[in-house]
């Protein structure tokens, strides 16, 4: 098991992987994935069963990046545990490459669902825990959301449905950034309080920083409790967190730094 | 001479700016009118403008029912985001025939590098099906203009996909030409007659050049109205030409080579080559290069050409 230390330096040098992907394609969504960055790295360094020699594996967990545009955060821990090649990165949003524009199981080892439209992950995860159940696998499901794709209804049908069917082996961390495409959520369709909403459909809440590692690490464990319940962590982060002019703003949800940018992102990530 | 280039998102844009003096048009939005380019409206009408968050099935029959009231909503997301609604489209708006105008913008594989997920091949197909609805692909920034103002007096549904990208801008100056449900005669030949639609017009006007070279002069039409079909342009040319290939950055399974190979087959059969996607997904791509992998763009075209006429 990696020390809080050591996961903190893979998420430096993911964050570092992402906007290279960004700004290599001039295209993509950075925000989305440095916000969600420091829960993957904690997630497939700690807690995901997996094996990037047989990705394939039948009795792996689930790792389903629902908010599929985020793609450069998992490509970036995809190659960090050796699923894809570091060179495959420079394929992000290439013709015929791995790293298509949102996550494709079809293209790339280590996914395992194939994202793009929002609100379709959580009905696959829960069919993904449904097949464990039916497997007599204890095998995990773990679902990324981002708080604008909660505004789909059909999230909701399958947050009712995975409590109906008692799947505890159902796991939802959502990235609430608080942006989505063109603003704040605020602006675009306010959901009040997010906690209360999932607690009332009966899912296991937990609220974690999901920038603060311990934190993180925290919230991975409660998500090993065995009731019957779904869980879900509720991380509260911010978009574009580690490149300062990227933090926070809108503007960087799908668009690309320029030379000047690029350069000023690897001084704050510490690339000389 | 310099060929402007422009998005006939852009055009959207613009003719909904324009149509905000009218008091009963309101718009509708699903997280993404940076992107369709209803940001304009919203900027002047923030209170005719209606965000509906990440929720397309929401949205459409939002518009259904602000459109039983008295309203003209016109609604906008990704042409493959429309599709998550098409039965709230089908039954809720189709079906009594409440005149909610969808527009889905990024449509088709020139969108690009987003990948296969946002590439929508099946669009006009779908929404070809549906009685009462009007399917609009304009191939410009003007002509896209000028319809979607056009729909306003039409009392039914409409779709109309826009794209992404920019592309040749073959309407100015001829602004008086454009109507829904008429196709619009852009260059004439008697050897054969390309259909084409959207991104694909100019493609089929590069290919006509490269034929004329040849000595093998075509006709081409741009239908930017998929429905209802200009069936008696399609009729004159297939009696003219004898000969037809129809284009579009879509799948062969429906869209336009599927509308005027079903009129013909009936009506007047000619032998026919349909330019399209070919029952498979797309992938992340320049548009360009998308336009090559799929077989699309004017080289293709002129090909089908030829093998028409040798056969
Ligand atoms: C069904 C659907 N509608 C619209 C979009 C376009 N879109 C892509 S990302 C995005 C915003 C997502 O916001 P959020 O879920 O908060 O993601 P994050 O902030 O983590 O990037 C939108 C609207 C989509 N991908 N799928
Ligand atoms: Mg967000």
């Amino acid at each position: 098991m990696s020390s809080i230390a050591e996961l903190e330096e893979v998420a430096r040098k993911c964050r570092v992987r992402i906007v290279d992907m960004v700004y290599n394609a001039q295209a993509g969504h950075p925000g989305g994935s440095l916000s969600e960055i420091d829960i993957l790295v904690a997630l497939y360094g700690t807690t995901l069963r997996v094996d990037p020699k047989n990705p394939s594996w039948e009795d792996r967990d689930r790792f389903i990046l629902s908010k599929g545009h985020a793609s450069p955060g998992m490509y970036a821990i995809l190659a960090e545990h050796g699923f894809i090649q570091e060179h495959d990165l420079t394929s992000y949003r290439v013709l015929g490459g791995k790293c298509q524009g949102h996550v494709d199981a079809k293209w790339c080892p280590g996914v395992d669902f194939s994202a793009g439209s929002l609100g379709m992950g959580l009905s696959f995860g829960m069919g993904s825990a449904l097949a464990a159940r039916l497997d007599g696998s204890q095998r995990q499901a773990y679902v990324m959301l981002g708080d604008g794709e909660i505004q789909e209804g059909s999230v909701w049908e399958a947050a009712m449905a995975a409590v109906h069917h008692e799947l505890g082996n159902l796991n939802v961390i959502l990235d609430c950034n608080g942006i989505q495409n063109d603003d704040f959520c605020d602006e675009q369709m306010r959901m009040f309080d997010i906690p209360k909403k999932w607690e009332a459909f009966g899912w296991n809440v937990k609220i974690i920083d999901g920038h603060n590692m311990s934190e993180i690490l925290e919230g991975l464990e409660f998500l090993k409790n065995s009731n019957q319940k779904p869980n879900i962590l509720i991380a509260r982060t911010v978009k574009g967190k580690g490149v300062s002019y990227m933090e926070n703003n809108p503007s960087f949800h799908g668009a690309a730094p320029n030379d000047e940018q690029y350069a000023l992102a690897m001084k704050e990530l510490g690339v000389a | 001479m310099m060929v402007r280039m422009a998005a006939t998102r852009d055009g959207y844009g613009d003719a909904l700016l324009e149509l905000g003096g009218n008091q009963r048009v309101v718009v509708l939005e699903a997280d993404l009118g940076k992107s369709t380019k209803s940001l304009h409206f919203r900027k002047q009408f923030p209170q005719r403008t209606i965000s509906c968050g990440i929720g397309e099935q929401n949205m459409f029959l939002v518009g259904a029912g602000l459109a039983a009231s008295g309203y003209i909503p016109f609604a906008s997301t990704f042409a493959i985001f429309t599709e998550r609604g098409f039965e709230q489209m089908r039954n809720g708006i189709a079906r009594p025939n409440l005149a909610v105008h969808v527009c889905g913008s990024h449509g088709g594989t020139h969108t690009g590098t987003d990948g296969s997920s946002a590439q929508s091949i099946e669009d006009l197909a779908i929404y070809r099906t549906l009685p009462n609805v009007t399917v609009l692909h304009p191939c410009d920034d003007v002509s896209t203009k000028i319809l979607t103002k056009q729909l306003v007096h039409l009392n039914s549904p409409s779709y109309t996909r826009t794209a992404r990208n920019k592309s040749p801008v073959l309407y100015d100056g001829r602004e008086d030409e454009i109507e829904i449900g008429k196709g619009v005669i852009h260059r004439d030949g008697n050897d054969a007659a390309i259909i084409a639609c959207g991104i694909l017009v100019s493609e089929a006007l590069q290919a006509a050049q490269e034929l004329s070279l040849e000595g093998i002069e075509v006709t081409v039409i741009d239908m930017h109205t998929i429905k209802p079909l200009d069936e008696a342009l399609v009729l004159d040319v297939a009696k003219k030409c004898g000969k037809i290939v129809t284009a579009e950055d879509h799948s062969i399974i429906g869209g336009l080579g599927g509308a005027v190979s079903e009129y013909l087959i009936e009506n007047y059969p000619v032998p026919m080559k349909r330019i399209g996607v070919a029952d498979r997904f797309g992938e992340s791509g320049e548009s360009e290069e998308m336009l090559n992998l799929l077989g699309l763009s004017a080289p293709f075209i002129a090909e089908a050409v030829r093998k028409l006429l040798n056969s």
